[in-house]
């Protein structure tokens, strides 16, 4: 091949070794040693054999990617045991390997004695793999006849120095059995000589026995041997096998490993079986141990082993010791502040934070520098995607702590000359500030607080004011009021025209204070603000005469002042790079999405008002006028939100509103911002698919570089074309009749319907389950995804990228999950019931109150998939599966609503009390767990025990997270049944409010938000689906039925509508 | 009758161009799908194509001669489908000898006509063995990663067969076209070494992968230079790429074959990339353009046409090379 014409001289005879996975991997005698993984061996890991037994495929796969990113260049896959079917198991972990990409990228080493196994396993795989191994134990026909069929399906082979006669066990042998295998396999089988591996056997030294002395050195020099004089071929074997004699010593075993490769792969040996973790770099091993360890592998003295043994004793303790490693903290303070928020380490973050503080002239300094300094190198790395969101959040939790303990410091000195030691209230009023330019943006959020709080408590006088100026009234003059302008408070500002308005109780009278108001009042002027007093007594009976002096003031500063603009932040916010508000929209009550949002925004220094959950768009509306924020983020989870959000976006426009609105949530898209709320809103709207663009796309929005203008048009742009897209596609779709979908239904056999009757019919009340007993239904995957770590579990916790921060987290929530149960801190409650029933006019189901079916106790509506699908796919509704009426047969359905929610806000709340958002939105994602685990587990217990249609069932956790059951439990606002109305239904049948609590919000959310609820159906054809688009005509066929107006049923279905 | 392996030595051979894009102008109804022989078979077969060249010969030697007019060396036999794994779609797998054979014995005839006008060219046919519709490395079930539709024993199986009947029929070359999965291909050369051991010859064998899309791998996942580790193991008479991509946009995937094997590269590329109704609309002089770099590159050594290609197509190709072409050529 040309390139290995370009190296070698020898161009017609030398060739290299190439195997394939999905890359190619080419051995040249430039490559490095070729390091084999050997943790995907039955014969070698007992906890890869104990998960081949159990068919825990999902964790045996994790090892073999283990392998992988650990940098096994291939890997070996043995199933030789006993106990396991190996063909089955080799074909089935290979097939299973052959779907994830980032394992099969290497080639696999297909080991096993047994030629059957070995050639199943050539059977599945589609790259060049390697055979381990064939020899001449069994004769030359046997040895010419696999290598024939080897070459046949394309790989190479390793030959174990062994024949007729037995193991090659000194260099004679070796040398011999290579050569004549070696002869056979070029002359006669043509295998091509590149593609032969040797393992040569490595045997035990150090033993006691003289004859095993040699057995390093005579593989040494065999291997020597080999490459010399046999072309093209490479050398291979199991390393730990030469410390045999060391087992328990691993300090010893470690040196012996690399002093044994060392030699080994000068003489030639080009691959290998080695433990990485079990191999001590050459160049450390302490000299003494070196040099003995030498003499056995080379067998330089006859008394060489019993010197190394003498000296083991006494490397034997110095085991190495797993411990945290704290050398960190023998670093510069700096350093240790950012590393503690780098990896969000809390322990030793107050020694530091105090530490620094004595050092600083102001306790402010402490924020500014050394804690920035850190959070910039964290929001370097989350930008540079070298952080994940849970470290980003745990980093916000170590700021949010070391804040909390300077704060009082900081009230402490602005305000020395107080006569009282009531915080800030009245500090804000006198502070005693000398020299700071602009509040800093963390004492601001403080300030903030207090600045509610004086807007709520408001004097006499200042709400006289406040009604005369507030919305422009004077003369279109724009006051806000308890306003926070550098370090302080002022009670009424004019940002614009830079005057501030304070009003005096008697406070200020005291001489001190007269002194720190004139500080303050220079400080300010200084800053371009005029300020203007007026004494409680005056405002309350003059107001008229002080409204004019303001009106007169302002004149003047309009003509003079003006000129002075830039001195100061006229935005208005004080100092913080912006002003966010953050809402889930009215009916919606899920908010772990927007609360990520919010901290990594503030971390990236926004000042966020969070609304939290359940905001009507007056008070959204409301909040940012006051506020005067500079952007609008709204989230959702729920269908209804959508729709909310376009009422939201509606309202800004009507109200002229400016500020961009960001659309984040996980029911939101692109798609449905581009066409349903960026056409409410003249001005940005931005859809935010996660936490971490929050922060580029904020960036973008709020910025001095004059590109916020053309940021906002290139979206607006790109959201004309995905409109125009999803118009056009949206044209060629085409609908059944309703009648026509109907007519094509799923069709059961109902002659043969194997329906089970029941053992329990009605409903039922659990109070209060043991936690415990939810633990093995959890489904982890979503759980990180909640944290924007994607990929399956448990190979995420291995995952070459992500994988240390989602060991990390996992580890966190299990400590939390163990707390939860442990101490209950979590209540579950569910309720379900179990019905007779018959579907009714092809879409509706009656449930009956007792099997006469003489009363119906509730009529669900199921709505029918319309779509145009190919022929003899059936439109489905989930009324397909429950017996129609006119059958006469007897069957069932069930309902049911779960909740692990009770007690989570009181925990979240606590948390953030702490400032301790990352335990706050950890305890909900855990909830919400629970609750998807709470419903799994009771959709068992249905299965097998209260219906009992499935008694005896037997699946695993990952089986149940697959679905793989018979029988289904869909819930209404998911895909198979989009209509939300229908848990009406379900909470009057089952009583769901006055048996366990939970209740619907307006838009039928639930609340606890972690709660779920849906139907059982338990036909073994049940099958989850999507009812995707309806027309027109099953929405008023829907609203008919449903008894509800046209266009009520409309909003409710509006994710559904065909365009 | 000339040797292709001393051929493609003198001379840049050209493939022929697309069998179905062809079929679909004459736009036969099910009863001529049916012909005479099939005229009660028991489901619908409008759509298979292959079975034209039991039930239409004529059309499908008249598009056979329309590529060799346009200057083909190589025609490849209508047989793409034609194995009992394609074939179960029309519950046809009984008659898969009979379609592999009938479909080489009409393409030999037409080639044999041509070599006899001109024998300073000699004409081959190509068995054009398909990647049937089943993937042996890769599970059709979202929900199930270790499940598989087709094992390589099925796959080897029905590719000896096809393998018996085209080389029965008379090709002179096979062709394992479109592989999407190595392991299919595997399972298809391995058949071919049984069946050449067996009767104890040699036929040429042409191996074309198919690049599916800009991530440059294959449907399977590998890369260029990894799937031509994977199917080395074999004598090959050229290895190379089609379908799925423009002329334009396998270059790359070419280089990499080029550069890393020492055997004759093919190519032959659709028509560009279909348009937004599926169709192919890229002029003969529009892709003869393209191929030309091919060719100043030095890139390839047999060049045709996939989906979307015409006679016109090969002709403007076959303009192309022919200058380059030693003495003795068309």
């Amino acid at each position: 091949m040309q390139e290995d014409k370009s190296n070698i001289e020898n161009k017609s005879s030398v060739r290299y070794l190439k195997l394939s996975g999905l890359e190619p991997l080419i051995i040249t005698p430039e490559s490095n040693f070729i390091n084999v993984g050997e943790r995907t061996n039955v014969a070698g890991s007992r906890l890869f054999l104990r998960l081949i037994k159990d068919e825990k495929f999902d964790e045996a796969l994790a090892i073999a990617r283990h392998q992988v990113d650990g940098g096994a260049q291939i890997i070996d896959v043995n199933m030789d045991d006993g106990l396991i079917d190996g063909k089955e198991a080799m074909v089935q972990f290979l097939n299973l390997i052959a779907s994830e990409p980032d394992i099969s990228r290497v080639p696999v080493m297909i080991d096993s004695s047994k030629w059957e196994i070995i050639e199943a396993g050539l059977q599945v795989v589609q790259g060049k793999c390697v055979v381990n191994s064939i020899s001449l134990k069994e004769g030359e026909a046997t040895f010419i006849k696999q290598a024939k069929l080897i070459k046949r399906y394309g790989a190479a082979v390793i030959v174990m120095a062994f024949d007729e006669v037995g193991q090659a066990d000194n260099f004679d042998r070796r040398i011999e059995i290579a050569k004549r295998s070696y002869d056979i396999l070029v002359n006669e089988v043509k295998f091509p000589s590149e593609d032969i591996i040797f393992d040569l056997n490595i045997f035990p030294v150090a033993t006691g026995m003289d004859e095993h002395k040699r057995n390093a050195l005579d593989f040494i020099e065999a291997t020597r041997w080999v490459r010399e004089n046999l072309p093209n071929v490479s050398v291979s074997g199991g390393v730990s096998n030469v410390s045999f004699s060391f087992r328990g010593n691993d300090s010893v075993r470690e040196a012996m490993h690399s002093v044994f490769l060392y030699h080994a792969i000068k003489a030639g040996m080009n691959m290998g079986i080695v433990n990485p973790t079990m191999l001590e770099v050459y160049d450390e091993i302490p000299k003494d141990l070196l040099e003995r360890v030498e003499d056995v592998i080379l067998n330089r003295r006859d008394d060489a082993t019993e010197r190394l043994l003498t000296f083991a004793e006494s490397v034997i303790s110095s085991v190495k010791e797993h411990k945290v490693d704290l050398s960190w903290r023998e670093k510069p303070l700096q350093e240790r502040i950012t590393h503690a928020l780098v990896k969000g380490v809390d322990e030793f973050i107050l020694d530091d934070v105090e530490e620094a503080r004595k050092q600083a002239t102001k306790p402010i300094e402490v924020i500014e520098q050394h804690l920035m300094t850190g959070m910039n190198v964290v929001g370097d790395l989350f930008g540079s995607g070298k952080m994940f969101l849970p470290q980003v959040v745990k980093s916000a939790r170590v700021m949010k702590r070391a804040v909390a303990y300077l704060q009082p410091f900081i009230e402490e000195s602005k305000r020395p000359l107080a006569p009282t030691s009531a915080p800030l209230s009245t500090g804000s009023k006198g502070g005693t500030f000398k020299s700071y330019e602009m509040a800093d943006r963390l004492l601001y959020g403080k300030l903030k607080e207090f600045a509610v709080a004086l807007r709520k408590n408001q004097t006499e006088a200042e709400g006289i004011l406040w009604e005369c100026l507030k919305n422009k009234q004077l003369k279109g003059y724009k006051f806000r009021r308890q306003h926070i302008v550098g370090q302080y408070i002022a009670d009424f500002v004019c940002l614009k025209n830079r005057l501030i308005i304070e009003v005096d109780g008697k406070i200020h009278q005291l001489p001190e204070n007269m002194e720190s108001d004139e500080i303050r009042t220079a400080w300010l002027s200084d800053k371009g603000f005029k300020v203007l007093r007026f004494t409680n007594a005056h405002v309350i009976g003059d107001i008229d005469n002080i409204l004019e002096n303001i009106l007169s003031e302002l004149n003047k500063i309009s003509e003079t002042n003006l000129a002075l603009a830039g001195k100061a932040s006229p935005s208005g916010t004080g100092g913080a790079a912006g002003k966010i508000l953050l809402a889930t929209v009215k009916g919606d009550v899920h908010d772990i999405g927007k609360n990520i949002v919010g901290v990594v925004l503030n971390c990236n220094n926004y000042e966020i008002i969070d609304l939290g959950v359940m905001v009507s768009t007056e008070k959204i509306i409301e909040t940012a006028k006051l506020e005067n924020v500079d952007v609008i983020g709204l989230s959702g989870l729920i269908t209804p939100s959508l729709d909310e959000m376009a009422y939201v976006a509606a309202e800004m426009e009507r109200q002229n509103f400016k500020v961009p609105l960001l659309i984040g949530g996980a029911t939101t898209s692109k798609a449905h911002t581009a066409v349903k709320i960026d056409t409410q809103y003249s001005n940005a709207v931005i859809y935010v698919n996660d936490a971490s663009r929050a922060v580029t796309v904020v960036g973008n929005l709020i910025n001095d570089n004059n590109t916020v203008g053309e940021y906002v048009k290139s979206i607006k742009d790109d959201y004309v074309t995905v409109r125009e897209g999803f118009y056009n596609r949206s044209d060629r779709k085409e609908y059944l009749s309703l009648a026509g979908a109907r007519e094509n239904k799923f069709n059961i056999d109902w002659n043969n319907p194997n329906i089970a009757t029941p053992n329990f019919l009605g409903t039922k009340v659990i109070e209060n389950l043991n936690l415990n007993k939810l633990l093995e239904y959890i489904d982890w995957s979503p759980f990180f995804r909640t944290w924007e770590l994607h990929g399956k579990f448990p190979a995420i916790l291995t995952d070459a990228v992500v994988g240390e921060t989602a060991t990390h987290l996992f580890n966190d929530a299990q400590k939390l999950l163990q707390k939860v149960v442990d101490e209950k801190l979590l209540t579950a409650k569910a309720v379900f019931g179990i019905f007779s029933a018959n579907s009714v006019n092809d879409d509706d189901i009656e449930v009956y109150a007792d099997e006469n079916k003489t009363e119906v106790k509730a009529r669900f509506l199921t709505l029918r998939q319309q779509l145009k699908k190919k022929e003899g796919t059936p439109s489905m509704a989930l009324a397909d599966f429950v017996a129609p009426k006119e059958t006469n047969i007897e069957d069932y359905m069930g309902a049911f609503c779960v909740s692990t929610g009770f007690g989570t806000a009181e925990l979240a709340a606590e948390f953030e009390k702490d400032h301790d958002d990352y335990n706050s939105i950890m305890i909900k994602a855990l909830a919400d767990r629970l609750a998807e685990a709470f419903a799994e587990y009771l959709h068992k217990k249905v299965r097998t025990d209260y219906w009992g249609y499935a008694s005896d069932e037997k699946l695993s956790t990952d089986e149940l997270i697959k679905e793989s059951y018979k029988g289904i439990r869909p819930a209404p606002g998911y895909p198979a049944c989009p209509d939300h109305t229908e848990k009406l239904t379900i909470w009057e049948l089952l009583k769901v409010k006055e048996n366990i609590g939970v209740e619907l919000t307006e838009s039928l959310a639930m609340w606890p938000a972690a709660s779920v609820s849906g139907y059982y159906f338990g036909s073994e054809n049940a099958k989850y689906f999507g009812v995707g688009k309806i027309t027109e005509e099953q929405v008023k066929d829907f609203a008919k039925r449903k008894n509800m107006d046209v266009e009520t049923a409309k909003k409710w279905l509006r994710p559904n509508l065909a365009d | 009758m000339g040797n292709i392996k001393e051929e493609i030595q003198k001379r840049i051979l050209v493939l022929d161009g697309a069998m179905g894009t062809m079929i679909q102008q004459y736009r036969f109804s099910e009863e001529e799908y049916r012909g005479e022989q099939f005229k009660d078979f028991h489901v619908s077969v409008k759509g298979n194509n292959d079975m034209l060249s039991i039930t239409q010969p004529q059309a499908i030697k008249e598009i056979h001669r329309k590529y060799l007019e346009a200057g083909a060396d190589i025609i490849e036999t209508n047989t793409f489908s034609s194995t009992t794994i394609a074939m179960a779609d029309y519950e046809m797998e009984d008659y898969v000898y009979e379609l592999n054979y009938q479909s080489a014995k009409i393409a030999k005839e037409v080639a044999d006509e041509f070599t006899a006008k001109n024998p300073a060219k000699p004409r081959f046919v190509a068995g054009a063995i398909g990647p049937t519709n089943k993937t042996a490395s890769m599970s059709p079930k979202v929900n199930d990663p270790g499940f598989r539709a087709v094992t390589f024993n099925d796959l080897k199986a029905a590719y000896k067969q096809q393998t018996e009947a085209l080389l029965d029929g008379g090709v002179d070359i096979l062709l394992v076209e479109t592989v999407f999965d190595t392991l299919n291909a595997k399972a298809a050369l391995f058949a071919i070494e049984e069946v050449k051991e067996e009767r104890n010859i040699d036929v040429p064998i042409m191996l074309s992968g198919t690049i599916t899309d800009a991530s440059g791998r294959t449907l399977s996942g590998q890369t260029a230079e990894a799937f031509l580790i994977s199917v080395s193991h074999i004598p090959l008479l050229s290895i190379g790429f089609n379908c799925a991509l423009g002329a334009n946009q396998l270059t790359p995937h070419l280089e990499v074959l080029a550069r890393k094997s020492n055997l004759p590269v093919s190519a032959h590329p659709n028509a560009g990339l279909p348009n937004a109704f599926g169709e192919y609309d890229e002029t003969p002089e529009e892709m003869a353009a393209q191929i030309k770099t091919y060719l100043d590159k030095h890139l390839v050594r047999i060049i045709g046409g996939c989906c979307g290609t015409t006679p016109a197509h090969i002709k403007a190709i076959a303009d192309l090379v022919s200058p380059l072409t030693p003495k003795g050529g068309i």
